[in-house]
């Protein structure tokens, strides 16, 4: 069924947007949160087989037993430090029960009353660059769910499927989430906050190395809370729950969407159901899910298998001390360090190219010939074959291409050229330059040859150069560059074609 | 006297998932009501000024090394299974949303 | 009876260690009399068919020269609550019928290390959720000194193979008094430690507060020596305690060198020696404080009043804890799945459920989700928890008193087959001697205290503060010998029916 959509600047002169976010992250640490299995979340371990990832308490065994992973615990309140976060004094796991296939004991082990880190704010950066806080109010520790796989049925997902498998690999992978406060007065920009807000977490999470913060492997979820209140009023609105999204568009889309179904809903006179929803990728839309109801009573206890952990101050601080700088304020450094107008670091941070440009300068290239070599030749071959720019070649790499240039020792075709060879895997730029023979000439005697040659074979320019007319040159000039095939520096040739006519 | 009735003891038996029978629920109402109005006295003793115990040991911060350890078989993960290919368990078909 | 089976661990160890039995004999011999007497029994859910190949290794282990532990060869019956590589582990439940788990509970891995026995697989109540053993799903456990009466549970198969001379030693579970009223009705020994001293991992959960894994014996030795094996710190449980503990089994033998109780203060706990305590037993237990006053101990009056309060917040407690517990056993990865065509997962859960659970976990799971469910947590469970900590306090100060609590340690001699299985409040308030150990995470033992007016055994229960499980084994020790010399050894071969067991089930 498809919803009717109110015009998105119509439903925003009528609505004030409330906002909340839950984003869920998947800790890279080896094991998992509080089994010693391997985590599927690390690089090492993520293209396990199906239920090979298993321990007694990956499956729920009877009598299996929970011990917290040391290194998740830390990874969560780095987090929650990065977040702005309180730490707590005393921090307990809870049961929160609720059956499900995919959860092995029926119980996921979360935190309620005692969160880890709670209280705290994060800076998002919107396009125009203005700075919005996000209040946070809280992030706790959590593992995950098993995976489920819908067989039957027309469409692959739950609906209408003849029965589902479980692979358990996934069950107990470590979790930080992340819970916001309500959010308020983001008006038309609801869609970008969502977007540069989970933006802003990923590379919060990036920047600690606490998470692989892939979204389209789930390292990173978002659930988006959103619900309308009539311009004027000052009453929450009903609110619905969309789940899956995962993906920085999707966050964006999938605001709009909601924004636009509910509004017209409100508009018609109709009532807003509390649900949760599911964002669909490929429709761009949001489906019905589960309603709210008294089956949502998770009675949640203190886990009675697990102690408080009380986190040393002293931890909290070293802990605190190593926090790289926050994404924004980072962004905000780089581009005045560089130099570059707010539209030149938009096309280096849109592109994700920030640290492999921060790479590259550090590896010696100035910040214009790095920005030009990643924004331009290498994200035109990126976008060509549907990678990412920074998997292309290293960002060492270029900083010896644009060497190679500043010595005089390629041109820009030639260094493009050298470039191609670099991405087939011919080696190094210099490797590339030996192998396909590209340096420039840059001996005079051959060039002082090569251009008598032409002015001998063109008498007619000799003349006009002569003459005074100068930009008769350029002919000569480019009859060099072929003869040398390109491999002279087309300024060099100049000046030796204006002294030579002029003898 | 508890509110104990056949509708809450249904509810409970719902989150619990126990599909009972209608006997069993008829006899579960009186049972339950019994038992709650016995062990109800223990919200009369403790005020607000005495903590929770909830775990008799008073430790705290017990964790592990982040170290891979043992994992189970194939043939140790599916023994037990009443449904399963080989690679993955079976369930019948999944009425409720995800969580 | 003189024969191998009613020998002691302690008195086998050292026939085994002087080669003048082997281990492969004792292991038949028992193997033997669980043939004979199991009919009438039903102390065994599975005997392990490895038994005498595990118990000629250790033969030729020690034939080879091998510095063995004191224990190997000593075979041994495990409560069905502890998983078992191998054997069969069903916590006595329909649901887990056949399940073989691939991992071994750590207590029963280090059983194995130290080289004793299993035997096999005890009987207990479903999940260990009762005080009679009736409650298994695989039929009931009889009392080897009357086979119409209850073993007591929920680990009635452990204390009654213990004392018909199946096993000399066992495990059990304690979770409300499950290792020690079983031990009272049986005539045996039976030790709850301190919460934490003992890994409960392996150990099918009902209440993870309050379960703790413990030694089923005839003598306060062989406990002992059990839990020197089996205690101490394991790093898959995270409530296991991380200390150093002094050997028990030195504790029992030098508490019954001399068994002098001198300057020793023993509280009686004034309201565990009250209305609903038998005359048979008060009478026995008035002998036991006789007892221990001639042997030099101090006795004085403790008043502990949250302990009216027990078993209270002991009924909410388990069951909040229990329907969580209880929640894996949903039929998707392992256990009993019913199913018909065309049915949800949703449905065959519940239906799985329905079959697999017996009345009376049925009816903990279903309070316990009403005690956590929104709206009742913070009268309930959470007023629970203050009770907890009101008995901790009260046990607090009557240890700055006394070093030692008794009290009997069930109310009653065992009851008959059948007497309270329609009644769960009476048999509830039936643990009320037991339950305040597992509230407060103290350690206690119950220990033979003489034969009812009725020739049923009664039970004599030790407290001691946190972490000194030491005192129960010591103290306990030189109470038994002095009782011992009453009937002239362990009250367990006192029974006069234990020659007729073998007749088979006839009876
Ligand atoms: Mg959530
Ligand atoms: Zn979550």
């Amino acid at each position: 069924m498809k919803d009717k959509l109110m015009d998105f600047d119509k439903a925003l002169e009528l609505f004030d947007p409330v906002l909340g976010f839950e984003v869920h992250v998947e800790l890279n640490t080896r094991t998992k949160m509080f089994s010693a299995s391997p985590n599927p979340a690390n690089p090492e371990f993520e293209d396990a087989a199906p239920n090979t990832l298993i321990t007694p308490l990956d499956l729920g065994l009877p009598g299996s037993m929970p011990v917290p992973n040391r290194a998740a615990v830390r990874s969560a309140i780095s987090l929650g430090l990065a977040l702005g976060c309180e730490i707590a004094e005393s921090s307990r796991f809870a049961r929160k029960n609720y059956y499900y296939p995919d959860l092995p004991k029926n119980y996921q082990i979360s935190q309620f009353d005692e969160p880890i880190a709670f209280d705290g704010s994060v800076q998002i950066e919107l396009s125009d660059g203005r700075l919005i806080d996000i209040p946070i109010e809280r992030a706790h520790i959590e593992e995950d769910a098993g995976k489920l796989t819908h067989v039957g049925g027309s469409t692959g997902r739950i609906q209408g499927a003849e029965y589902s498998m479980v692979d358990y690999n996934r069950a107990g992978v470590p979790l930080v989430e992340i819970v916001t406060r309500t959010i308020v007065g983001a008006g038309v920009d609801a869609p970008e906050y969502a977007k540069a807000y989970v933006a802003t977490i990923r590379d919060i999470v990036r920047g600690l190395g606490i998470s692989e913060a892939k979204m389209e492997r789930g390292n990173l979820r978002c659930d988006a809370n959103i619900s309308l209140m009539p311009k004027g009023s000052t009453t929450f609105g009903t609110r619905t729950e969309t789940k899956n999204v995962n993906s920085l568009r999707s966050a964006e889309r999938a605001i709009r969407y909601e924004i636009q179904r509910q509004a017209q809903i409100l508009a018609d006179g109709g009532t807003i159901k509390q649900e949760t929803r599911h964002w669909h990728e490929d429709t761009g839309r949001t489906s019905a899910g589960r309603p709210k109801s008294d089956a949502d009573d998770y009675r949640y206890f203190p886990e009675p298998d697990m102690l408080p952990l009380t986190p040393a101050r002293e931890l909290v601080e070293e802990l605190r001390a190593q926090l790289p700088e926050q994404p924004v304020a980072r962004r905000r450094r780089l581009k005045e360090e560089w130099g570059f107008t707010d539209l030149e670091f938009q096309d280096i941070a849109n592109g994700g190219l920030v640290d492999t440009v921060e790479q590259t300068i550090a590896a010696g290239a100035t910040p214009a010939s790095a920005r030009k070599w990643w924004t331009g030749e290498l994200s035109r071959v990126a976008n060509e074959r549907g990678v990412d720019a920074s998997t292309l070649v290293s960002a060492e790499h270029v900083a010896e291409l644009t060497k190679l240039i500043d010595e005089g020792t390629l041109n820009d075709r030639l260094a493009r050229e050298a470039l191609a060879g670099v991405i087939e895997g011919e080696g190094s730029p210099s490797e590339v330059v030996d192998k396909r023979e590209l340096a420039v000439v840059s001996d005079d005697g051959a060039l002082i040859a090569a251009v008598d040659e032409a002015l001998a074979a063109q008498p007619d320019v000799l003349q006009k150069i002569r003459d005074g007319k100068v930009q008769a040159a350029g002919a000569v000039i480019g009859a060099v560059m072929k003869a040398m095939r390109g491999q002279a520096d087309a300024g060099r040739v100049r000046e030796i074609v204006l002294a030579r006519a002029s003898n | 006297m508890s509110d104990i009735t056949r509708e809450s003891v249904e509810h409970l038996a719902m989150l619990a998932r126990i599909a009972l029978t209608e006997e069993e629920v008829t006899q579960l109402t009186g049972e339950l009501s019994q038992i709650v109005d016995a062990i109800a006295t223990v919200s009369e003793v403790a005020g607000d000024d005495v903590p929770a115990t909830s775990h008799p040991v008073p430790l705290s911060d017990v964790m592990r090394d982040d170290v891979p350890g043992e994992t189970l078989s194939l043939e140790d993960v599916f023994r037990g299974a009443p449904a399963h290919d080989g690679e993955r368990f079976r369930v019948s078909a999944i009425l409720g949303e995800e969580q | 009876m003189t024969s191998i089976i009613s020998l002691s661990a302690a008195e086998l160890s050292e026939k085994l260690a002087s080669r003048e039995v082997s281990s492969e004999e004792a292991t038949k011999a028992h193997l033997e009399r669980i043939e004979a007497v199991e009919g009438s029994i039903n102390a065994f859910l599975h005997v392990n068919d490895e038994a005498l190949a595990a118990a000629k290794q250790i033969d030729e282990r020690r034939a080879a020269g091998e510095q063995l532990h004191e224990l190997a060869g000593v075979p041994i019956a495990i409560k069905d609550v502890l998983t078992t590589k191998g054997m069969p582990s069903t916590s006595g439940s329909r649901m887990l019928e056949g399940w073989v788990p691939p991992y071994d509970a750590t207590v029963v891995a280090r059983l194995k290390q130290a080289g004793l026995i299993a035997l096999g697989k005890t009987n207990m109540d479903e999940f260990a959720m009762g005080s009679s053993t009736e409650h298994s799903a695989f039929g009931p456990t009889k009392n080897p000194w009357d086979l119409n009466r209850i073993p007591g549970g929920s680990g009635g198969g452990s204390a009654a193979a213990v004392a018909a001379l199946e096993a000399p030693i066992a495990l059990g579970s304690d979770t409300g008094g499950s290792i020690r009223q079983p031990a009272a009705v049986t005539g045996t020994v039976g030790v709850k430690p301190t919460y934490g001293g003992v890994s409960r991992y392996g150990a099918i959960a009902l209440a993870s507060s309050l379960d703790q894994v413990g030694p089923v014996s005839r003598t306060v030795l062989d406990a002992a020596l059990v839990h020197d094996v089996i205690g101490g710190h394991d790093p898959h449980d995270a409530t296991s305690l991380e200390r150093e503990w002094p050997s028990f089994a030195a504790a029992a033998r030098e508490g019954a060198d001399g068994a002098d109780l001198t300057g020793v203060r023993f509280g009686v706990v004034k309201e565990l020696d009250a209305d609903g305590i038998s005359a048979d037993v008060q009478a026995r237990f008035k002998d036991a404080v006789a007892v221990i006053e001639a042997a030099g101990g101090e006795v004085t009056e403790i008043s502990a009043p949250s302990f009216k309060y027990a078993v209270a917040a002991y009924y909410l407690i388990l069951p909040a804890e229990a329907s969580s517990n209880l929640a894996r056993f949903d039929s998707v990865r392992y256990g009993l799945r019913v199913e018909e065509p065309g049915q949800t997962v949703e449905q065959v859960m519940a239906a799985s459920r329905e079959a697999g659970f017996g009345p009376e976990v049925k009816r903990r799971i279903i309070l316990g989700t009403y005690a956590l469910s929104a709206g009742y947590y913070d009268a309930y469970y959470g007023s629970a928890q203050k009770v907890r900590t009101l008995i901790q306090r009260d046990l607090e100060e009557a240890f700055q008193k006394v070093d030692v609590l008794i009290s009997p340690a069930a109310p009653t001699t065992a009851f008959k087959l059948g007497e309270k299985i329609d009644d769960p409040l009476a048999m509830y308030v039936n643990d009320i001697t037991t339950i305040p150990a597992n509230l407060a995470g103290t350690p206690g033992m119950s220990i033979p205290m003489g034969l009812g007016a009725d020739g049923l055994p009664t039970g004599l229960q030790l407290m001691a503060p946190m972490f000194e499980d030491e005192r129960l084994y010591r103290f306990g020790a030189a109470i038994e010998s002095r009782l011992n010399g009453g009937w002239a050894g362990p009250l367990a071969l006192q029974n006069s029916r234990l020659e007729a067991l073998s007749d088979g089930g006839a009876r």
